[in-house]
């Protein structure tokens, strides 16, 4: 071919290294009717496995057809129109003969089958206070009319209903009228309607609720969230601790989780004061922590305590994402502490624990100034370009690891600095006079 | 002989009451007539726990190595002192690959070890099973071993094994009166605390048991090998941590409180700001 020709490669390779039919090489050198020569190549130099447009049809294709078609521009009815109404379409007659059969269009024409009652019925089953045998009557026909839309029915209406109203009506007639109509009440029990009626004072609470939570303002859904987030931690911290528990329970399994929760807060103080020797450490410690272990462990008989301190760990950061967990572990380690601790005592395993919710309380507060931050900069933003933008940057960039190691000096400077940066919008707003482009020379005014 | 004995389980072993490790409150002995009742009862808001380390040893083979024979090794549990730990471990079961002949090996006495001789590393699972009065589950331990250390740069040698060991405690929650009678004083066990309200017996004399065979691991011919494990430097370490993080957390809760304070005053400055720069525009 002419590719190999170009890259100089001999023209009968092995065939072998071809395709795998064999390939008389009169392929190359033939050209097909009808067809120039590089068309077909790009075929690959083969004709197609299925041929998509028969080439002997292109040529001799008359209407051979053994049909006769025609179009005629005829008149025609539909069963879907009450009136006699005639209009003209084009149809496709054949040998003559035009289509029969309804118009294709009226079995689109559906209803709804509604229920009318006679006035003995009304009579008997289907009187009301809050409505005249006129307007029940006026409801059911817009009814059939708008097949049961009721909100255009709604509107239609002469005097004014709400929807619920209305619905109330018709599906208690209808109700009814089925109950009454049935021949005993067992066969008619089946019906949606018997079984759950329309109640409407529940359908207008919904109604409401719905377009509460639809309309509900950014900060609401915040709150929410963060509620049910709260919700869901307490239920898991529950449950982790029924979870191990059999049938037979110790006596009072939700004094213990009070218990739980406070007791952290009492073993800060035994820990300020840590001494070598683990056995005064231990006193100090098991007081408060023999009174805090969840009941499911007390059910496990024996355990190890690493398993115990995996548990709690899982169970303190179960409301956090694998990020936030990620992070805590990442502090740990820039702390110079090992993310499972090498020596798990008791002692070891208490710190351990409180550690990593201090850590956690940390990550928290950090996010929330960070929020906070954002929050007041975009307040200072939109009033002036760039001034606050840059000291902003920089605290962000320190804000994720406070525990770099090599660090510009933990603590005190830092917040110094931060504090003198923050001070300088602060001068700003103070000086009005003074504009903000001082930072963009390009927007000097001449006013300045 | 310590003056609660009569009353145990016929079939315990004598406790080694070598006491010096740990203090030890002593109040007067309680008379209890009711043996069985010792037995059942629980004691709510005690523990005990045993540290222990277990691990693997493993030594190359040099010269007699071959391909499917290169280490030597050993598997074992010991207590973190070098003590007896058949005061409650009935017996270990040790699960290996199952490439080894009976991969299920069971060791009825201490001290709960298992050598072997292979080539591979894999996890072994071991189960320890206690005695009747300690507790009724079982307790499953696993652990990888490892045969080749992890700088292998150098060549190995026969001298120097390499040795993996994990220290972790088996606590026993609301042990049984009779149970924590018979182990509360052994050298291997830890009480942090005693539950209110019992009498403690008396400490015994020392017993000598030279006659039995040594269920500790103290001069085990590899405990030149077992690692030391300390909690102080742990505590320490954690104990500093903490300190740095609470800091930490004083100093954003003092920040959040300014920034909290601060709206008031960015809002009607950028309202006022907002004014001058949109005069300033048509001006310009």
């Amino acid at each position: 071919m002419d590719a190999k020709d170009i890259l100089g490669l001999p023209k009968n390779s092995f065939p072998a290294a071809q395709e795998k039919k064999p390939r008389p090489p009169k392929d190359s050198q033939r050209k097909p009717d009808g067809v120039s020569r590089e068309v077909y190549a790009l075929t690959g130099g083969m004709a197609p496995l299925m041929p998509s447009i028969e080439v002997s049809h292109l040529k001799k294709r008359p209407n051979s057809e053994k049909e006769k078609i025609t179009w005629q521009w005829l008149s025609f009815t539909s069963s879907a129109r009450t009136d006699n109404l005639q209009l003209y379409h084009w149809v496709r007659v054949v040998n003559g003969v035009p289509p029969t059969g309804d118009y294709s269009f009226a079995k689109y024409n559906k209803s709804v089958d509604i229920l009318r009652y006679t006035d003995e019925e009304y009579e008997k089953h289907l009187i009301d206070p809050m409505w005249t045998k006129e307007e029940t009557d006026q409801l059911f026909d817009l009814c059939e009319r708008f097949d049961l839309r009721f909100i255009v029915i709604a509107d239609r209406f002469p005097s004014s209903r709400s929807v619920e109203e209305l619905k109330s009506r018709y599906y208690s007639v209808n109700r009814a009228l089925l109950i009454a109509r049935a021949p005993s009440p067992s066969d008619v029990s089946g019906h949606p309607l018997v079984k759950e009626p329309y109640n409407m004072v529940h359908e207008i609470e919904r109604k409401r609720a719905l377009s509460a939570v639809l309309s509900q303002t950014k900060q609401q859904e915040r709150r929410d969230a963060e509620i049910l987030a709260e919700a869901k931690r307490i239920m898991e911290s529950r449950m982790a601790s029924k979870s191990a528990e059999d049938a037979e329970m110790p006596v009072n399994p939700t004094g213990n989780e009070t218990e739980k929760a406070t007791a952290p807060a009492e073993s800060v103080s035994p820990s300020t004061n840590i001494h070598p020797s683990s056995s005064t450490a231990a006193p100090a410690t098991a007081t408060t922590e023999s009174a805090s272990t969840p009941a499911s462990l007390r059910m496990l008989r024996v355990y190890l305590r690493t398993h115990v301190l995996d548990q709690m760990v899982q169970a303190a950061s179960s409301t956090a994402g694998l990020r936030t967990i990620k992070r805590v572990d990442q502090t740990l380690q820039d702390l110079g502490v090992h993310v499972k601790p090498k020596v798990p005592t008791k002692a070891v395993c208490a710190e351990h624990l409180e550690l990593r919710k201090e850590i956690l309380t940390l990550l928290n507060l950090q996010k929330q100034l960070q929020n906070k931050e954002a929050e007041a900069s975009a307040n200072r933003d939109s009033s002036y370009a760039e001034a606050p933008s840059t000291p902003k940057r920089s605290y962000r960039a320190d804000v994720d690891r406070p525990f770099v190691p090599d660090s510009v000096g933990f603590g005190g400077e830092r917040a110094a600095k931060r504090d003198h940066k923050r001070k300088a919008p602060g001068r700003f707003i103070d000086a009005p006079p003074s504009p903000p482009q001082s930072k963009r020379p390009r927007k000097l005014k001449a006013s300045d | 002989m310590p003056p609660t004995s009569p009353k145990k389980h016929g079939g315990e072993q004598q406790p080694d009451t070598n006491s010096g490790q740990k203090s030890q409150r002593s109040k007067a002995a309680r008379v209890s007539d009711d043996a069985a009742d010792k037995k059942t009862r629980r004691l709510k808001d005690a523990e005990i726990s045993f540290p222990i380390v277990y691990g693997t040893i493993s030594f190359w083979l040099g010269k007699k190595a071959s391909e499917f024979n290169s280490h030597k090794w050993t598997v074992y549990v010991r207590s973190a002192t070098n003590e007896d730990l058949s005061v409650i471990i009935k017996r270990a079961v040790f699960q290996l690959h199952p490439s080894f002949n009976n991969p299920t090996r069971v060791v009825e006495s201490a001290p709960f070890e298992l050598s072997e001789s292979g080539w591979g590393e894999f996890e072994i699972a071991i189960t320890l099973f206690f005695h009747n009065d300690v507790c009724d589950k079982q307790l499953d331990l696993y652990h990888q071993l490892k045969l080749y250390p992890e700088d292998d740069n150098g060549p190995q040698s026969t001298k120097k094994p390499v040795v993996v060991e994990t220290y972790d405690e088996i606590v026993f929650s609301e042990p049984t009166e009779a149970f924590f009678l018979r182990v509360q004083n052994h050298p291997a066990a830890f009480v942090p605390r005693l539950p209110a309200g019992l009498n403690l017996p008396l400490p015994g004399p020392i017993e000598h048991v030279n006659e039995k065979k040594r269920g500790d691991t103290k001069d085990h011919p590899l405990s030149q090998w077992f690692m030391n494990f300390s909690e102080a430097d742990e505590l320490l370490k954690l104990a500093a941590a903490r300190q740095q993080v609470q800091a930490h957390i004083v100093k954003l809760r003092r920040q959040l409180s300014m920034i909290d304070g601060l709206p008031q005053q960015s809002k009607t400055a950028s309202a006022r700001s907002n004014r001058f720069y949109d005069e300033g525009r048509t001006r310009g």
